[in-house]
């Protein structure tokens, strides 16, 4: 019995593997709209002009108070109705990019914060723009605080786009949930969805956890 | 686009979303209670000075770390039967948010032991004070002021990660959105609703933690 499930969940690998294929695209996606709409909010928030900062503020919090599930189901169920239809497809990535943005807005906004105040005044007496102080004296140096977390944030962003399973993306959960419909073994069908994300995320939790303690051993002997 | 907003409808299902959030709470409020427990038990074999209790927590720490919780809900909800468990689907999901939530507890509460100096733990045992008594009347009094700010960041976690329970047919907040959806198909109404609700517990909880924050400074002045 148990022997005969394992066999059939092998011969159902492939799809798991179509599955992982498609968590991988939907987070990269998201991960690079993400990063670049997460950075721009970063950087305008800390920029000081107090009408787009409270609207960010107001943004990041919607964001980070409300369940991933229901930004899913405002965007896949709501839109439609003011007259944006989006496929599946297309919700995931648009949802996920707006709510990894929210968080990375905070992780830039935050490390753009611990850069000492003395740098940008030094740069402002240098006479560079402030785009350049931002390019070159600021953001350079926010890098260290940023990127931890920033890893830390994308592996969040792959285990919550398994949320996007329940519009119909058919992503690894979705599979693993298809196939607990022909192999009644949950243990075993979820334990291989389970393992098909640790193989991603792992490696990236070791590398957020590496970057951490380079930046702390760098801190004394640095700035 | 609010013009189309029905606030009737909406009058008719309050009490709907009222249940809704009540069972949010209290679920949440389980789970913490839980995750806590498992939390500490987890925090305490990963510091052990046993290697295998230590390798065990580890283990439980990086898989649940690394995995989706929706994938953990799914497990348990569909796993659990297997192994001849049949709980009800508020039980499973309870149990799945406590063992998710017990992990990072676990890191958080870590952390908080290890920000104890190493001279008051001395100075205990000089005491001839017992381990027992060491961690209860040194290590976690100040421990636990130190982790309060980050367990609240993990309690508002958990109550945004309780709203996944509605996929396995719990009944809470996230559930009335979809029953309003689908009885009425009102998406905008039922899910907006859902979300302020959510919001006031997280301005809640936020508010909360500011202010413990603000007394933690006023007692251990830096």
């Amino acid at each position: 019995m148990w022997l005969s499930y394992l066999e059939k969940l092998l011969q159902a690998f492939p799809f798991f593997l179509k599955g992982l294929w498609m968590t991988v695209a939907v987070s990269g996606l998201s991960l690079v709209g993400g990063t670049l709409l997460g950075f721009a909010a970063g950087i305008v928030r800390a920029s000081r002009v107090r009408i787009l900062g409270s609207i960010l503020f107001a943004y990041v919090d919607f964001m980070r108070g409300t369940p991933f599930l229901v930004q899913v189901f405002i965007i896949f169920f709501i839109l439609p109705e003011w007259g944006l239809h989006l496929s599946a497809f297309k919700a995931a990535v648009l949802s996920l990019t707006l709510y990894a943005a929210a968080y990375i807005c905070e992780i830039v906004y935050g490390g753009i914060a611990a850069v000492p105040s003395g740098q940008m005044e030094a740069a402002k007496a240098s006479g560079l723009t402030w785009v350049q102080r931002m390019r070159y004296v600021i953001l350079p140096q926010a890098m260290k605080t940023i990127l931890p977390p920033l890893v830390g944030q994308y592996v969040l962003l792959i285990k919550d786009s398994s949320v996007v399973s329940v519009i119909g993306v058919t992503d690894v959960t979705r599979v693993g949930w298809f196939t607990v419909q022909r192999i009644p073994e949950g243990l075993m069908v979820f334990g291989l969805v389970g393992l098909l994300y640790f193989a991603v995320c792992y490696p990236l939790i070791r590398l957020s956890n590496a970057l951490e303690k380079k930046m702390r051993a760098e801190e004394p002997g640095g700035l | 686009m609010l013009e189309a907003f029905n606030f009737r409808v909406l009058a008719d299902y309050l009490p709907l979303f009222l249940k809704g959030l009540w069972a949010t709470v209290w679920i949440s409020a389980v789970s913490l209670v839980g995750a806590l427990a498992a939390g500490i038990v987890a925090c305490g074999g990963r510091i052990s000075r046993f290697p295998f209790l230590s390798r065990c927590a580890g283990a439980y720490i990086e898989a649940i770390r690394s995995t989706p919780l929706l994938a953990q809900i799914y497990f348990l909800y569909f796993g659990l039967p297997t192994l001849g468990f049949r709980l009800p689907e508020y039980q499973t999901g309870i149990l799945a948010l406590s063992l998710n939530s017990g992990a990072y507890m676990a890191e958080i509460i870590r952390a908080g032991v290890l920000s104890v100096s190493r001279g008051q733990i001395e100075a205990g045992m000089a005491f001839g004070l017992s381990y027992l008594q060491r961690m209860r009347y040194i290590v976690l009094p100040q421990a636990l002021g130190m982790t309060i700010p980050p367990l609240l960041g993990q309690a508002i976690v958990l109550v945004k990660d309780s709203a996944l329970l509605s996929l396995i047919s719990v009944f809470e907040l996230t559930r009335a959105g979809q029953i309003i959806t689908s009885e009425r198909f009102m998406p905008a109404e039922g899910f907006f609703t859902t979300a302020v609700l959510y919001l006031t517990v997280y301005y809640a909880l936020k508010a909360f933690s500011t202010w413990w924050q603000k007394r933690l400074i006023y007692i251990q002045p830096a």
